[in-house]
């Protein structure tokens, strides 16, 4: 019918080339993983030198200004506390965004303490798991929250792979969701360390570009690799996160779960996103075609409208 | 109410009098009977009292609830994000809930007419079910006033929740739209029912993809937590089709349990259509659950095959898992093949009420608690919490019953009065008035 003029078939085939040279960029954009922006900054946590002083805990205390707890921070008992029928040590909950726990690993002279609080993995299931995106992970690396949006509904709690976000169930007209912000507002934003690195006195925690924090780690590990685990917890485990762990003792036996997938927690979810656009767009035509096979010739429509006239 | 018809007094059933003068809404409300006779009639039935004593206790506690906030009434546990509330009333009540568009579906798309005598009672099934999920979630969220905010406010269309949400508002709606038509009927206005029945087909079509989407994403909410759901129960691939197959024996068996409860509960307010179809129903309902339990037995294995978890069916949670799988699939898949075998309808609504308990309930409370955080602890839920998911049950029950009380769920519409009590009451309409016939002849 209309003719492809010469001007336009060169602007089609322009358009098209730019199209495939374009191509490569879009798809390495939509490409499964993210694993982190380039400058995020992260913390490593060297397990060996932490000799369970709980300075991190106050000095998070202070900064996040939390509530005063009933133990004070340099009462070493909170070690022994155990829940739930004695198998489950402390976790961050609404009033401590992060907590020291002691482990004695078996064939270990003395106690591995470790302290926990947010990993900001690359790739949050806080953050994919929530229906109001109150959760943003920062440029920085941080994964922080907007709380005039929470619902409350918990997903990201069940969400978690390490089971940090907690709920403020105390509270009876704002409760939200409570976790370790990575001091963004008031630090990390600005480009200072978090108030518990700052305040460490073994240098147990490093604070840097993740990427710089990697191969520390990694030379660490090879300088002493008597020393130290091979393994880097948060390196990849559920798609790496900016805080990450070396120990002498075996990771698992200090409360870090190896069993946790590579992959982020949303590969999992993955598979039911995509069947959601295809039952949106096929159901429809599916049964309504169904209902024309099965009622034609059967009077449905009629007998219908009959009732409707009444 | 048995005991009034004993004297002769019939319960309202269409929009006129004997004398050809029309109901008022009071009388309406009142099932046509003198508010004496109405207020003596609550007060004889015993189960009045028993929702009544249930009542008195629970909400109490509901009021506790929003007062002292969530942590008055859980274990505030930071590990079990979601108990009872939405472990129970969430994840249980709507794949029981799967009923209204199982049913919509065979009736007005498949043109399956000889369902309709029940088609009324699972679309209620559904829109009460919903709603009372709605109701469970909205104690237990944390905010319950920004239960808007996902669709107006802070949008995030990635996540499966977002889905649910948003499903779970639209099919509410739908329901709404379906059941009304029963509504228009019983206060009057016959233009307001030709409007939605015009719109049946699409809103029925509706009502699948919602339902589709909906009760799979409630599975694929597990589908974040991987390594606190127990490997048994968790599926990356097909936990959405676990939870979509279950709701479909789950909305059909309920429907069986639920007019099971009602023929022997409520009889009076059954008209002869209904108790005649109701055993035929029955079987042909069962057909439908045993083809959708032996789908769902067949995907279950599946899923153990493809992550290889057979492994695990030699502990402890295995054995549990088997308990689960015999009792909730294998169990009533035989004893509903046997009833609808022999044409045993008291043996097919055992197996319903098999399905329903443990094929429904025990796999729900298992994945959402039981076998949730199988690395931790065991969480038994706070006392408080047990009796507000009770009390809102019975909110549930007494809201249920007052609908089928009144509207024409269980019995059809008379716009004329009939003639004598005990004959074939006028059809409704031209096309059912033809159904009837050779039914009887």
């Amino acid at each position: 019918m209309s003719k492809v003029s010469r001007r336009k078939f060169l602007a089609g085939s322009l358009a098209g080339g730019a199209a495939v040279v374009a191509a490569p960029a879009k798809k390495a954009l939509a490409a499964g993983n993210f694993s982190g922006f380039p400058d995020g900054m992260g913390v490593l946590v060297d397990l060996t030198r932490c000799v369970g002083c709980r300075s991190c805990e106050a000095a998070c205390n202070k900064e996040q200004n939390l509530p005063k707890p009933a133990v004070p921070f340099d009462d070493t008992s909170v070690f022994d506390l155990t829940f739930h029928h004695g198998t489950q040590k402390r976790r961050p909950d609404e009033n401590a965004y992060t907590v020291v726990n002691r482990y004695e690993p078996e064939g270990m002279d003395k106690p591995t303490y470790r302290k926990m609080q947010c990993m900001h993995c690359n790739e949050p299931s806080c953050l994919t798991s929530c229906f109001v995106k109150a959760y943003t992970k920062t440029d920085e690396g941080a994964v922080v929250y907007d709380e005039h949006v929470c619902v409350g509904c918990r997903t990201c709690m069940v969400a978690c792979p390490h089971n940090i976000p907690a709920y403020a169930y105390s509270k009876v007209i704002n409760p939200v969701v409570k976790k370790c912000i990575f001091c963004y507002d008031t630090r990390v934003s600005q480009g200072k360390p978090p108030a518990c690195v700052d305040i460490c006195p073994a240098q147990v925690m490093t604070f840097g570009k993740r990427k710089d924090l990697l191969k520390l780690a990694k030379a660490r590990i090879k300088r002493n690799p008597e020393k130290y685990q091979t393994e880097i917890y948060g390196e990849e485990t559920v798609g790496g996160s900016a805080w990450m762990y070396i120990s002498g003792a075996p990771l698992d036996e200090v409360g870090c779960d190896t069993s946790l997938p590579k992959e982020p927690i949303i590969s999992n979810v993955k598979g039911f996103l995509g069947v959601v656009p295809m039952v949106l767009s096929i159901w429809p035509a599916l049964f309504t075609g169904f209902h024309l096979l099965a009622t034609k010739n059967k009077d449905h429509h009629d007998s219908h409208h009959a009732e409707g006239e009444e | 109410m048995e005991q009034l018809s004993k004297y002769g007094v019939t319960p309202l059933d269409g929009a006129k009098k004997k004398s050809g003068e029309k109901f008022n809404l009071m009388e309406k409300v009142f099932l046509g009977l003198s508010v004496d006779q109405y207020i003596a009639q609550v007060l004889r039935n015993k189960f009045n009292w028993i929702l009544a004593a249930i009542l008195a206790v629970g909400v109490p506690f509901i009021l506790y609830r929003f007062l002292f906030g969530l942590g008055a009434v859980t274990h505030s546990s930071n590990d079990y994000p979601w108990g009872l509330f939405l472990g129970f009333g969430l994840f249980c009540m709507v794949p029981l809930s799967a009923s209204g568009f199982m049913l919509g579906t065979t009736c007005e798309l498949f043109g399956r007419h000889d369902f309709e005598p029940i088609e009324r009672l699972a679309l209620l099934n559904g829109l009460l079910g919903y709603f009372f999920a709605v109701v469970y979630l909205l104690v237990d969220l944390g905010q319950p006033w920004r239960l808007a905010y996902p669709m107006v406010y802070a949008w995030g269309p990635a996540a499966v929740l977002f889905l649910v949400g948003w499903h779970v508002a639209t099919y509410l709606s739908v329901q709404v739209a379906e059941v009304s038509v029963a509504f228009f009927e019983w206060i009057g206005w016959p233009h307001a029912k030709a409007f939605i029945r015009k719109g049946v087909v699409g809103l029925t079509v509706s009502g699948i993809i919602l339902s589709t989407l909906h009760q799979g994403a409630l599975g694929a909410l597990f589908t974040y937590a991987p390594g606190k759901v127990h490997p048994l129960w968790y599926s990356a691939e097909f936990q959405w089709i676990h939870f979509f197959t279950s709701s479909i024996f789950g909305g059909l068996c309920m429907v069986i349990c639920v007019s099971t409860i009602v023929m022997m509960t409520m009889s009076w307010r059954c008209d002869d259509r209904f108790k005649e179809a109701l055993p035929d129903l029955t079987i042909k309902l069962g057909k439908g659950a045993a083809m959708a339990l032996i789908t769902y037995l067949v995907i279950k294995l599946i899923a153990v095959a493809h992550d290889n978890e057979w492994v695990y069916l030699a502990t402890g949670w295995g054995a549990w898992y088997i308990f689960e799988l015999l009792a909730g699939v294998v169990a009533p898949l035989v004893i509903l093949s046997y009833g609808i075998r022999n044409k045993q309808v008291w043996i097919v609504r055992i197996g319903a009420f098999g399905a329903v308990i443990f094929g429904i309930l025990l796999n729900r409370l298992n994945t959402a608690l039981i076998a949730f955080n199988w690395k931790l602890y065991q969480e038994i839920p706070h006392i408080s919490e047990i009796i507000i998911a009770i009390t809102i049950f019975a909110i549930y029950v007494g809201t249920y019953r007052f609908i089928l009380n009144r509207l024409p769920i269980l019995y059809q519409w008379n716009e004329e009065p009939a003639k004598a009590e005990e004959t074939v009451a006028v059809p409704a309409s031209p096309e059912q008035g033809q159904e009837e016939i050779p039914a009887r002849a």
